[in-house]
């Protein structure tokens, strides 16, 4: 489904990533953890096509195609949805009127028409009570006075309102208490399908605990160094990245 | 997100930018006391009116022009503008919509606002003044019977001679400013507006404008007057053909609002405002005030995309205690637009209380100032304002002003002023991005978010109107 090759990225002439490959078949959940600053979330956004993030080598093929040539929509439209780290506010412009748009944007991408208001109340409402936020927040401007949880919550249920193919989840755990953490585990879950595949980009072990992986990679230095199972999250729990640091060193 | 997308997100073509081939009878250019004199004459106005003019005349020879407004454009060369035109076939003036040009009537239909009554938003009166006359008002009659006159202001002169001679100028007096007294002089048409005692208008007012010919300035006048009790919903909209040279609009807008009326003034002003390289486009010097007596409303809303240059300050005079004034104002720039715009709140009776909302939004390279002046007078008591003043910048090119003038001469007085200025983000536009909306939808997205407030306030009918035209006159702003 997505396969990245040697891809090397940098971000304001500072190289960041340096040759990371990675392959995520459909249906499949990877994790990827990593010491600060080796690139994880850089990851994310060269996926997602952020501008300022520049590709100097490799390529990226999603579902067949070469998303490096595709502005940042038009990947979006392909399925690759991506939960941002820091989600940005946006004043005055309600959750629902923005989610409404996106929705209605991404079916006629898909040869859909738009979905009626009820419909659409109805999918909202129902996404709101998964992630449990409070119906109130759909008329809320978009992230505006939500607390961090309350903004990790809201990027959930927008992947659950857009239903993607690829969800890169940027330290989606971070900074949520365990009840939150667990609301967005299930919320994982729940959209786990044969068709639907998922990046995990965290610190901590402790998510996955509650999603299970069918891999767990270590992103150091901008590169891959080590891939295996959900044992290998315990191992790095116990011991932490520096051995494997000084490995690949 | 770069320079580049922003420029192509708000870039978009003038669309009421055509012209309408219709023969016109054009005073050549320059301005004297037999210009004025013309003027009368062909509105075959009494000897009075004709003397308020050239007072007014004599008076504007003496003034100079303001250059205070922190707007920049070369001087205009008042010889060089012709003071009236008229289309030929409104010579004998029209009895009825029938005998109205067919051509006219096309280029209404094709600006949207049909004047035939039978295909027009039901429950909208209209007044069409084309360069300088009225060429149809509409509903007449049925506004007759609730006792409501809606008329073009030249034929107000005539019917309602008292009612003239008492109220114009009474709030905006000839020698006010530069623009005012020559707007005294020369104006040619615009709406006569009155509501009796205790009738609420059954419909809303409305009154479009339109300059066609060139090199012509516009100099129209509207005085609305709402008796004790009464109230009027009224909305004005300007549309100008795209031309290289300047056009100069120069306006009075007088309402009175007697004991517990209400008067509700919006504006949807698309005049030309110039090309990407700031060739052309309307300047638009506006006079605007509205006194309010006891326990009266006034409230302004404007939503002002057009022009090159805007200088305008839609105000309120709070004379009666309790009366209440409100200003409501989205302005927007782009390319090498120029806006010098804000309100006045006066109070001088009791527990007056007035509300400011301006939301400015600055593109391209254009300039933005808002600028708005509090006055508290010693016999307000207890008198209340809340401003509310935020600028939206959209790219790294724009600017946006804030020029507040606060003056409290009672102490009871309470104001309050908040003002933010916020950037559309990269980071806002990539969240959008992200989630499948292009540029242009996400910037138009938040700008009408961002004017939210403002556009509630303008009638339901206009309110999706100018989130149209808000998002038109950005197209390209985003790169």
């Amino acid at each position: 489904m997505l396969k990245i090759e040697n891809l090397h990225a940098s971000v304001e002439g500072k190289d960041i990533l340096k040759g990371l490959t990675l392959t995520v078949g459909a249906g499949e959940v990877h994790a990827i953890m990593g010491p600060n600053g080796s690139g994880k979330s850089t990851l994310g956004h060269v996926l997602a096509g952020r501008p300022g993030y520049t590709v100097t080598a490799g390529t990226v093929e999603f579902l067949g195609q070469n998303v490096l040539e595709m502005e940042t929509e038009e990947r979006a439209h392909l399925g690759i949805f991506l939960a941002f780290q820091y989600p940005v506010e946006i004043p005055g412009v309600s959750n629902m009127e923005f989610l409404k748009a996106s929705v209605d944007t991404m079916r006629e991408q898909r040869g859909l028409t738009p979905l009626d208001a009820v419909s659409f109340m109805k999918q909202a409402r129902e996404a709101c009570a998964a992630v449990d936020l409070e119906l109130d927040f759909l008329k809320r401007g978009v992230n505006e006075g939500f607390s961090g949880g309350e903004k990790k919550r809201n990027e959930l249920m927008q992947m659950m309102l857009l239903e993607p193919r690829l969800a890169v989840m940027d330290e989606t755990d971070s900074g949520l208490d365990i009840d939150a953490l667990q609301v967005v585990a299930q919320g994982v879950n729940t959209m786990r399908a044969a068709d639907r595949s998922f990046i995990l980009v965290t610190h901590y072990q402790r998510l996955l605990e509650y999603i299970e992986p069918d891999f767990v990679h270590v992103l150091a230095g901008g590169r891959i160094v080590r891939s295996g199972d959900k044992t290998l999250a315990l191992e790095l729990e116990e011991k932490g990245y520096a051995w494997l640091e000084d490995e690949v060193a | 997100m770069s320079q580049e997308t922003i420029d192509k997100a708000i870039d978009k073509e003038y669309a009421a930018g055509f012209v309408s081939d219709i023969e016109s009878e054009t005073l050549p250019p320059g301005l004297d006391e037999d210009v004025v004199r013309f003027i009368s004459a062909k509105k075959g106005e009494p000897e009075w009116m004709l003397e308020w003019r050239l007072e007014a005349y004599r008076t504007w020879r003496e003034m100079e022009e303001p250059e205070w407004a922190h707007v920049h454009y070369p001087e205009i060369d008042f010889d060089e503008v012709s003071y009236y035109s008229s289309p030929k076939s409104m010579e004998d003036g029209p009895k009825s919509l029938d005998e109205v040009d067919p051509e006219l009537l096309a280029t209404y239909e094709k600006l949207g606002i049909p004047l035939h009554e039978q295909e027009m938003l039901a429950g909208v009166a209209v007044d069409a003044v084309f360069d300088s006359v009225s060429v149809a008002t509409t509903f007449r009659s049925k506004l007759a019977e609730a006792g409501v006159i809606f008329c073009p202001i030249s034929e107000a002169v005539h019917e309602y001679p008292e009612l003239i001679k008492k109220y114009m100028g009474s709030v905006v007096p000839r020698r006010d400013n530069y623009y005012a007294a020559l707007n005294s002089a020369v104006f040619s048409d615009g709406s006569f507006v009155f509501i009796p005692k205790g009738v609420r208008c059954p419909m809303e007012l409305s009154t479009y404008f339109r300059i066609n010919e060139a090199k012509t300035g516009q100099f129209e006048r509207t005085l609305i007057i709402a008796e004790e009790g009464s109230h009027v919903s009224y909305l004005e909209g300007c549309t100008a053909p795209m031309r290289d040279e300047n056009q100069l609009h120069a306006a009075v807008v007088e309402l009175v609002a007697m004991d517990d009326a209400e008067i509700k003034y919006s504006t949807v002003q698309n005049w030309y405002p110039g090309d990407a390289e700031g060739r052309g486009g309307i300047y638009n010097f506006v006079t605007k005030r509205g006194v309010a007596h006891r326990n009266a409303k006034i409230s302004w809303t404007q939503v002002e995309t057009g022009s090159a240059v805007t200088w305008k300050y839609p105000s309120c005079i709070l004379r009666g205690d309790n009366s209440v004034g409100e200003f409501y104002s989205v302005a927007l720039t782009n390319n090498l637009q120029q806006a010098d715009t804000g309100t006045k709140m006066i109070h001088l009776g009791k527990n007056t209380r007035s509300t400011i909302i301006s939301k400015g939004i600055s593109a391209g390279k254009s300039s933005n100032a808002y600028r708005g002046l509090v006055r508290m007078s010693p016999k307000a008591q207890g008198a209340r304002n809340y401003t509310q003043c935020d600028s939206l910048l959209i790219g790294d090119r724009c600017a946006a002003h804030t020029f507040p003038y606060i003056e409290s001469r009672n102490p009871s007085a309470v104001i309050e002023h908040e003002a933010t200025t916020s950037k559309v983000s990269d980071d806002q536009l990539y969240l959008c991005q992200q989630r499948g909306l292009d540029a242009e939808k996400a910037v138009s997205m938040i700008v009408n978010g961002f004017c939210k407030e403002v556009f509630k306030e303008l009638p339901m009918e206009f309110a999706v109107e100018a989130g149209k035209l808000l998002e038109v006159s950005l197209e390209g702003s985003v790169g």
